[in-house]
């Protein structure tokens, strides 16, 4: 089943801010990390979001369990584009049959990996911090997005752990009719494409009468609607977007200060 | 409270040849409650879609009119509101209150008012909960309630009900009975609802119309002189007229004993309590065992564990001639000793037709082809599906497709089956087909064990009976 240790609680300061908000200062970040190149940019903002955690009231731990692939995609991030850079600068660092490491390339390489650590942890801290209902709301009331689009993809993400739940239910129903993958490959994939489609076939169905719910309870008449859960930019919300502002454009300042800036 | 008027209403859906209804004559006054009856196929729930509004024209082909109020229903859906069976796929927010204020947004109401309304909703249906419950941990009597609360939040001047109760067990049905009578005196809408068991609903209704195929109305008035008229040919159709006898299938002698459990017991993944907890039992050729209990009894657990479709925590389910227990045997050989039927019977649909659907287990079990043959001809013409043999098993009726989800499970010739709620939300006459076919096959000495909250068959067919309670088997429940 889909079941998520949150990483916060639903009063912490990070939980309680405005969506859109959050939504911006990740589109800030991810934005000047990707934009620059060197080493020591990204490795600020990074300091930067370690050092903003102690008053997200976010829980470390499962934080931390909700990044552990990330560093080991980091890793093999550097690794790749240390061993297969364009070109190997600098000193000779590793020389092992046709491999060979240089400083340049290796530097090069953690620049990357530095990068991909930033846009997925600024994600994974706004995301994971969010309730679903209160992005929706947001982006309808904020944003200005259509309703259609929001609230249908609420409706829709709420029937994903139904979907895992009749997916169990074909599979034992196969086993019954004497259908079964075992260790054969082939069987295991057809029995894999056979279950998806009874499983789409399913979901369709489902759609269809949700769809007819909805239309039965006024949705997308055409008409105005009201918001029951009002979603405000309070001062704090602007002052989340200022400190990602301040926060990535002192990262910058610093690193070209250092001299190490490109983009 | 509005009028309802069809005046020479015609539908057929937008990909089908043939008409949904046609020729619909019918109105109801102003706060008249009414029941609609018919047999499947009748147009029973097109014509309350069509009331709700919800076939457009894009969904298909109309003729004549449906009014509310004297003006076309199409224009009208935020005077109406419409009650489905699946409570599943009528929720749309993760909290109970919000699913509530869905509807209410969609009608601009504004802001201020909206949460008054929901809590005034919620209490009206008796939910048990605070607005901010999650609406995946409600058991289904609760969601349905609650759909119902999000229904009656908008006020409707006519409230459709499409058979409310059809997808729920004993007790979350009765409780949402109980919430739909407290509402209903509280409001003077107009009501129409399907529903095949009259016995649950004739209280609240004062007017019966019954409809024949295409949705002719073979008979109109109040409920107990229709049901006393028409109550036999009622019947004949599938409707569970109060009073009707049933029909009693009395149990063989039984013979050897053909599956065994012997402490089962299993606690599914994240969960700390166990669902089964150490349930021993026979089962013997030529007999039905009826298991029973509570929902969250382990009654589905069980069914599973002696069908060898999960492996238990401890304990084994074997059958004679079987060293190893049942959830050891390889798929293929499992369908040969014990068949399962499931509750929806699409989900063990696995070919394109009836016909190969029936020869799937046995070829699967290895049969020669003159005996899978044989075998696939019997079974087409024992439960009447010959007609259909080419058909999609995806296309057939409800009935019609639990008939074909026996045959298959049988098809391999277990000496054991196992059925899960087999008679679920079916009409009399589907049932009164299902108490026939199980009464038969367990005559052919085949090992039967039903999981069932339907005591009347159980006793319709003189079963044994398994109570079980918290996972274990109840010594002191009162027979059935």
């Amino acid at each position: 089943m889909l079941t998520i240790v949150p990483v916060c609680g639903p009063d912490a300061p990070i939980a309680r801010a405005n969506p859109v908000a959050k939504l911006a200062a990740v589109v800030l970040v991810t934005t000047v990390a990707l934009v620059a190149a060197d080493w020591l940019t990204p490795l600020l903002l990074l300091a930067a979001m370690l050092a903003v955690l102690p008053f997200t009231g976010i829980r470390i731990r499962p934080l931390a369990r909700r990044l552990r692939w990330l560093w080991l995609a980091a890793a093999a991030v550097v690794a790749v584009n240390a061993v297969f850079a364009a070109e190997q600068t600098g000193r000779t660092l590793v020389e092992f049959g046709p491999i060979e490491v240089s400083s340049g390339a290796l530097l090069a390489g953690t620049a990357i990996g530095l990068r991909v650590c930033v846009a997925a942890t600024a994600g994974v801290l706004a995301f994971a911090t969010t309730d679903p209902t209160d992005l929706a709301d947001a982006l309808t009331q904020q944003l200005k997005a259509p309703p259609r689009f929001t609230i249908g993809s609420l409706a829709a993400l709420r029937l994903l752990p139904l979907l895992a739940a009749e997916w169990a239910q074909i599979t034992t129903a196969r086993r019954a009719r004497g259908l079964e993958g075992g260790w054969n490959p082939v069987r295991r994939t057809r029995l894999f494409a056979s279950t998806m489609f009874a499983l789409l076939v399913g979901a369709i169905r489902r759609a269809g009468r949700l769809a007819a719910a909805m239309d039965a309870r006024g949705f997308d008449t055409g008409l105005p609607r009201t918001h029951a859960r009002r979603q405000h930019m309070r001062p704090a919300d602007w002052a989340v977007i200022a400190l990602a502002a301040a926060g990535s454009a002192a990262a910058v300042a610093v690193s070209a200060a250092a001299g190490t800036f490109t983009f | 409270m509005i009028p309802v008027e069809f005046r020479g209403y015609a539908w057929r859906h937008a990909g089908r040849r043939a008409q949904a209804v046609t020729g619909v004559d019918l109105r109801v006054e102003p706060g008249e409650r009414v029941l609609l009856l018919g047999p499947s196929g009748s147009g029973k729930s097109t014509l309350l879609a069509a009331l709700a509004g919800l076939l457009t024209e894009d969904a298909g082909d109309q003729d004549g009119d449906v009014l509310l109020d004297g003006k076309p229903a199409a224009e009208q859906r935020g005077r109406v509101g419409i009650l489905f069976q699946d409570p599943e796929t009528q929720l749309v927010m993760a909290r109970a209150g919000d699913d509530v204020a869905f509807g209410l947004e969609n009608q601009a109401v504004p802001a201020p008012e909206i949460w008054p309304r929901v809590r005034g909703a919620l209490d009206a249906v008796g939910f048990p909960y605070g607005p901010d419950r999650d609406t995946h941990a409600l058991s289904g009597g609760e969601q349905q309630r609650l759909a119902l609360a999000g229904v009656l939040a908008r006020r409707p001047e006519l409230i459709l009900l499409d058979e409310p109760t059809a997808n729920l067990d004993p007790q979350g049905a009765q409780d949402v009975r109980d919430a739909l009578r407290t509402a209903l005196t509280d409001t003077d809408a107009t009501l129409i609802v399907v529903e095949h068991r009259v016995a649950d609903i004739l209280d609240l209704v004062d007017r019966v119309i019954a409809l024949g195929p295409g949705g002719a109305v073979t008979a109109d008035g109040p409920a107990g002189r229709v049901l006393a008229e028409h109550g036999e040919s009622l019947a004949a159709q599938g409707v569970w007229v109060p009073g009707a006898p049933l029909p009693h299938r009395p149990a063989p002698a039984p013979g050897d004993t053909a599956l065994r459990g012997d402490g089962l017991a299993l606690a599914y993944p994240g969960s700390a309590e166990r669902a089964l907890d150490g349930v021993s039992f026979s089962l013997r050729q030529g007999e039905l065992l009826a298991v029973t209990g509570p929902n969250g009894s382990g009654k589905s657990t069980l069914a599973l564990l002696a069908g060898g479709l999960a492996a238990p925590d401890a304990g084994t389910a074997t059958v004679p001639g079987e060293r190893r227990p049942l959830h050891r045997l390889p798929a293929r050989r499992l369908a040969t000793r014990v068949g399962s039927v499931f509750q929806d019977p699409e989900h063990q649909f696995v070919t394109a037709t009836v016909r190969v659907e029936l020869a799937f287990g046995p070829e699967q079990a290895g049969w020669e082809r003159a005996r899978t043959d044989a075998r696939v001809a019997e079974l087409l013409d024992r439960l009447r599906l010959a007609h259909l043999a080419e058909a999609n098993p995806h296309t057939l009726s409800g009935g019609e497709a639990r008939r074909l989800s026996v045959a298959s499970a049988l098809a391999a010739a277990p000496g054991v089956l196992l059925l899960d709620e087999p008679t679920f939300g079916q009409d009399r006459r589907t049932w009164g087909e299902l108490v026939d076919l199980t009464a038969d096959i367990r005559a052919e000495g085949t090992a039967l064990l039903a999981v069932t909250h339907d005591r009347d068959f159980a006793h319709a067919l003189g079963a044994r009976e398994l109570a079980l309670k918290d996972g274990r088997v109840d010594e002191g429940a009162a027979p059935c």
